[in-house]
């Protein structure tokens, strides 16, 4: 996992370098300076008549020190700001790189809101992490080497009183964050537990008001309340022993030195300056440790962010452009041998259950069939958004697989069912289909999708402003959007999923109409609830199950197929819908 | 491209923060004052230990250390004494930290659920019109964002303050007891301190600003782009989008660099800026001390020199601590407006009772019989009246809108009988779902009269009004729980088997089974892993599970097959009959068979009759029935 992420420091280097770097020179500086202190008091203050020179001197000395330490900790500041940024922004790059080459499958994998988490949260969790051990890492660790060297410059013996209580404290002090690392994770969890459920109360407020459940949300939501408060207080209870344990042992050291100190002193063998540098030194070397302890915890902490980054970085498409792509479509024929289909290979009953299936280009056929007859898998495999399980599809009588997948999506243009308009104006959203149309283009695409008479009314035609997700247009027009969109790659061959589901039923005919006269060549498939929508396609391809149960004409399967014959008369003439109605 | 991106700044200064900040105290004085007061005193305490322990290295060296190396046969007696004193001292120190520590988690996560437990509580109770106006990302920002600055304000920052200022405070006093041109001296450069960390923690504060806008810009976008990653995959449109992300990111990259840079040196030039002043006060201190000025002893200047050292800790912490006090305020602020927003009020009076026949009369009883009353204690006089409930539903030249500006619906005069199916059709935007939040009074008519089995809906009781009505939503919401939980939402003592019931009712039943642990299968995120269609007919299950006398399905079957949903409707009709139900519906085929067909357009009924009715009438249904409503 870390060698993962490592890759992605790349230009950053030099910063992650020289921050630490500059750390240990602030460091040296801090270590320093005590000392100049103790050499003023004991050499400028603490002589008889005091001497105002030596005062002088070492003060300009700790001014320049001062001076050193401040520019080395700017640097330090700095770089450690630069390094962690730009860590983060690779980090994000990386994954939102990798994301954009991943099949349906991995995206299905991952689910839109578990990607979001990993490009915004668990990034900046590895950047503050990142910048900690950068800056306080090297820090501590130096700062605490370096005292505890001084230390032993100055007298071995009472410096090992230190090395014990370093010892000492560092063992309970990882007993504790380990315990507490191990509490807090659980507790941290179930904290996301009970903002997920207030989360779900504001989205679903309606649902709570209307079978009057405010009370009972609100006892729910206080008796998970007050168990997270339990747990958090149990938390922190163990944390809350650091602090005495490092006084008790910083004064300890303090008093145990004093005694020591003083024993020595008056035997000749440490001299008053000696002994106040020690002290200092004391607070300093169990300062660090205490710091040293809180890194651990927090890269511990960032660890499961780093973990799940790492899933992405580590993602690799299942679905890979072959070696010698073929990069012209002939036709928009499409066949079906023998497959069989599954979206993990691991499920038992397979989605689809060997289809065997020949369109011919510019045919135009329906698809009708249940929730879950597996309509939309069969047409993901035409233009590869899965691959099949077994047998195969060939597009053009080129197996789908040896294309160019760019080339056979360009020439099989989907319209998704779960479509989604990006937040730009119309003209915008349009050339996503094909980025040099003009708006010549752009306007007959939308004429034959029946969208430009809803666009014209607009106040800002074509150049009006689509919110995210194409909220501010009805149903009915972001479906004719899209289909003006997909018609813009002028493809060999059209899927459209439920895509006219919002239309009514005379706009739905136009759309048709167009289609027919239109652009005859290209093959058409029109996946529908509405039977009027399918109605008039060569063939229709009734689904069951996995299942072909019938392909034929309206008039065919209206007598040889029931399932047809049923959904036809759920719904005898009626399917309009009155999103649609003109004025 | 990303001209428009959504901006989720947020307000980051309170805009009264001494208001707010008088609550805050008010509530954590109200509720922890004896806690608090507790803390005060171990705070002290531990401070006066801790000046105790840098006095006591100097009185080590002058009265110890020196008089034992002149005298001729040491006596450590004295200096064990001494010693033991001082464990005392630090011992106690010790004790009144860890105590006030403890205390403080206490408090800390007692405040914490209490501003949890309130903000619910509160939300809950607000109309829907809070929800309807207000992003759902801001009002969860409340609970997280906001809550977790006002942790750290309560539990480091103002413990860390009032240590510090105690500090600040007694090392003041014994460097003015010592020399008074020296603490001037000092105090001037903490001045210069202060003054630099306003300065920089400014900076940082404008580019936090800057980094917290870019995040919500980046943010925005990766929403879009993953909910849409499909599209963009089906457009083979990955190498733009990667650009316009690249874009985004290299402008997080600079905000957040300069933001943490700035943050980053605060602590080295507050820290040598504490070196230079002891510095200063070492040499001006010396040319005192030598020259004699008012008695200054070099003595004294080596115990200021202590305190002068022992001083920039504090004013270091005060200084940091400046920005996270500005934060929590502005987040208690929000935490306050939700806590102090208007709850939905209910001023009805007339309520729901389970009711039984006796001899012929209406008389209420405690146990459930599947007829219900409305309990109407008139309010001119003793007298009480039970009418039975039955669903008929009166709209009497209603007028509304959401705001008052803009009047949605208007005149709208609708009677449904009990036992009818009333259908209300119309393209979006022409009112249907504003009728049934009327019905339910999720908001309140400006004019006109809703009754409901001759009674005004405001004079009923809301919760007693909505537990009559059974509602079936346009989104369908599930929640994190199994199914069976989220069936038996519709009422809570549902057995299993009225769960399975209501399930099989709703045609749900074979799918449920079909899940890898039945009805057991926790569903998590909104029940992520159904489709669309599943989620509605859990939805309907649940409704018919509450077995609700008025029954309003608003596009509940929108993804159902027409197969399907046909045998939904079988169901559905069969547990309403002699019940009043509500249909919204796009397609034409879901509202057919209704008793009643109301065509609404911007807000007016235009057309109503039955199907054939309609039909013959050759208006609006039978344009669109027909599909030659082409152009006309």
């Amino acid at each position: 996992m870390l060698k993962t992420l490592g890759r992605h420091i790349k230009e950053f280097k030099k910063a992650s370098i020289l921050t630490p770097l500059f750390m240990l020179l602030e460091v040296m500086m801090e270590t320093v300076i005590p000392l100049m202190m103790a050499s003023i008091i004991d050499h400028g203050v603490n002589v008889p008549g005091g001497n105002i020179r030596h005062i002088i001197t070492i003060g300009i000395f700790m001014v320049a020190a001062a001076g050193i330490g401040l520019f080395a900790g700017i640097m330090g500041g700095k770089y450690g700001a630069y390094a962690s940024a730009g860590f983060a922004r690779n980090l994000r790059k990386g994954m939102f790189q990798n994301i954009q080459n991943f099949s349906f499958s991995n995206i299905d994998k991952f689910s839109t809101a578990g990607l979001i988490t990993r490009l915004t949260t668990d990034v900046t969790n590895i950047q503050n992490a990142y910048m900690m051990v950068l800056r306080m890492g090297t820090r501590a660790p130096a700062s605490l080497i370096c005292a505890m060297a001084a230390a032993f410059l100055i007298n071995a013996k009472v410096a090992s009183v230190y090395l014990i209580a370093v010892i000492i404290l560092g063992g309970i002090l990882g007993f504790i964050m380990v315990r507490a690392y191990k509490y807090f994770n659980k507790v941290f969890r179930k904290y996301d537990d009970l903002n997920a459920s207030v989360q779900e109360n504001v989205s679903a407020i309606r649902v709570v008001k209307a079978y009057v459940r405010e009370e009972y949300e609100t006892d729910k939501f206080a008796q998970a309340s007050a168990k997270l408060y339990n747990m958090f207080i149990k938390a922190e209870t163990i944390l809350v022993y650091n602090m005495p344990i490092m006084m008790t042992t910083v004064f300890t050291c303090i008093l145990v030195i004093s005694w020591l100190g003083a024993h020595m002193i008056v035997a000749g063998n440490l001299s008053t300056g000696d002994l106040m540098s020690l002290l200092a030194y004391c607070m300093n070397i169990l300062m660090n440790l205490m710091m040293l302890s809180m890194v651990f915890v927090m890269i511990s902490m960032s660890m499961a962010s780093g973990e799940r980054i790492a899933e992405v970085l580590n993602e690799t498409s299942d679905i890979q452009n072959p070696d010698k792509p073929v990069m012209e479509v002939a036709d928009g024929s499409i066949a079906f041998h023998n497959v069989n289909f599954r979206y993990r290979q691991e499920e038992g009953e397979p989605v689809l259950k060997n289809i065997n299936l020949s369109i011919h280009s510019g045919e135009t056929i329906g698809i009708i069939g249940g929730t879950g007859s597996a309509k939309t898998s069969l047409i993901s495999l035409i233009s590869r958004l899965y691959d099949v399980t077994e047998g195969s599809v060939s597009v053009g009588g080129v197996n789908v697989k040896d294309y160019d997948l760019e080339t056979l999506r360009n020439q099989v243009s989907v319209v998704l069912q779960k479509n989604t308009l990006f937040s730009g104006t119309i003209y915008e959203n349009l050339r996503w289909g094909d980025k040099d149309a003009t708006d010549e283009e752009c306007q007959n695409a939308c004429r034959l999708a029946c969208a430009d008479e809803f666009i014209e009314k607009l106040p800002k035609k074509y150049d009006t402003y689509i919110e995210q997700g194409g909220t501010n247009v009805s149903g009915g027009q972001r479906q004719r959007l899209c289909i003006a969109r997909a018609l813009l790659k002028k493809p060999r061959i059209l899927i459209l999923d439920d895509s006219t589901s919002a239309v009514d039923t005379a706009t739905d005919a136009k759309i048709r109409k167009a289609f027919a006269e239109e652009i005859p060549n290209t093959t058409k498939l029109i996946i529908a609830q509405r039977i009027s929508s399918v109605q008039h396609a060569d063939r229709i391809i009734v689904m069951h199950e996995g299942e072909i149960d019938g392909i034929g004409t309206h008039d065919e399967l209206l007598k040889t197929n029931a399932i047809y014959r049923e959904v036809y008369e759920s719904q005898t003439s009626a399917g309009g819908d009155f999103d649609e109605i003109k004025d | 491209m990303p001209s428009r991106q959504a901006m989720r700044a947020r307000q980051p200064m309170p805009k009264n923060a001494g208001k707010v900040l008088k609550r805050l105290f008010g509530i954590l004085f109200r509720r922890y004052g004896v806690s608090l007061a507790i803390v005060a005193v171990c705070i002290i305490i531990s401070v006066l230990a801790n000046v105790q322990g840098t006095m006591f290295i100097q009185t080590l060296i002058d009265e110890f250390v020196t008089p034992l190396l002149q005298a001729e046969t040491p006596d450590f007696q004295p200096l064990l004494r001494e010693i033991l004193r001082v464990a005392v001292f630090y011992g106690v120190g010790i004790i009144a930290s860890y105590t006030y520590n403890r205390i403080m988690i206490n408090v800390t996560q007692g405040m914490l659920k209490y501003f949890r437990d309130s903000l619910f509580q509160k939300m809950e109770r607000l109309p829907i019109k809070y929800f309807d106006t207000h992003a759902h990302g801001d009002i969860m920002s409340i609970y997280t964002n906001d809550t977790d600055t006002l942790r750290q304000m309560i539990s480091q920052t103002i413990p860390q303050l009032f240590s510090s200022t105690i500090t600040v405070i007694s090392t003041v006093v014994c460097m003015v007891v010592l020399n008074i041109p020296l603490t001037v001296l000092t105090l001037l450069m903490v001045g210069i301190m202060l003054v630099l960390a306003r300065k920089i923690g400014g900076l940082s504060a404008k580019y936090f600003i800057a980094q917290q806008q870019d995040i919500g810009k980046l943010n925005g976008y990766v929403e879009e782009m993953m909910e849409g990653q499909k599209v963009v995959k089906v457009f083979c449109h990955e190498e733009e989008t990667l650009q316009q992300f690249n874009q985004l990111n290299d402008q997080l990259f600079e905000s957040a660099y300069r933001a943490n840079k700035f943050a980053n040196i605060l602590g080295p030039v507050n820290a040598q800026l504490g070196n230079i002043s002891y510095v200063v006060c070492a040499i001006a201190g010396g040319i005192l001390a030598i020259g004699g000025v008012g008695g200054f002893t070099l003595g004294g200047l080596a115990s200021f020199l202590t305190f002068n050292k022992s001083f920039n800790m504090p004013i270091n912490q005060i200084s940091m601590q400046i920005n996270a006090v500005v934060m929590a305020l502005a987040g208690a602020e929000r935490v306050f407006r939700l806590m102090d927003e208007e709850p939905e009020v209910d001023e009805g009076y007339v309520t729901l009772v389970n009711a039984k026949r006796e001899n012929g009369t209406l008389v209420p009883c405690p146990e459930r019989t599947g007829l219900w009353a409305w309990e109407h204690k008139h309010q001119n006089g003793d007298e009480t009246t039970y009418v039975e409930l039955r669903g008929d539903v009166v709209f009497d030249d209603v007028d509304f809108g959401y705001t008052d500006e803009k009047i949605v619906l208007h005149n709208v005069t609708l009677y449904a009988k009990p036992g009818q199916k009333i259908a209300f059709v119309g393209s979006t935007g022409a009112g249907k779902t504003t009728i049934t939040n009327l019905i339910n009074r999720f908001y309140d008519i400006q004019d006109g009269k809703i009754r409901y089995d001759g009674i005004n809906v405001n004079k009923m009781k809301k919760a007693d009004l909505r537990r009559s009505l059974g509602i079936v939503l346009q989104d369908t919401h599930l929640f994190t729980a199994t199914v069976r939980e989220n069936i038996r939402y519709g009422r809570l003592d549902a057995t299993d088997e009225e769960v399975v019931a209501a399930a099989k009712l709703a045609n749900a039943d074979g799918f449920i089974r079909r899940l890898p642990k039945g009805y057991d299968t926790v569903l998590t995120g909104d029940g992520a892993n159904l489709s669309q269609g599943q989620r509605q007919l859990l939805a309907i299950a649940r409704a018919a599970v509450a077995d609700p006398p008025v029954l309003i399905l608003d596009e509940a079957t929108s993804s159902i097959d027409t197969r399907t949903e046909r045998l939904v409707q079988n169901g559905m009709d069969k547990l309403m009959e002699g019940r009043t139900t509500f249909v919204i519906a796009h397609r034409l085929s879901t509202i057919q068979n209704s008793d009643c067909i109301m065509v609404l357009e911007q807000g007016r009924i235009v057309e109503r009759g039955t199907h054939e009715e309609l039909i013959q009438e050759k208006g609006r249904y039978y344009q669109l029935y027909t599909g030659n409503s082409v152009l006309t």
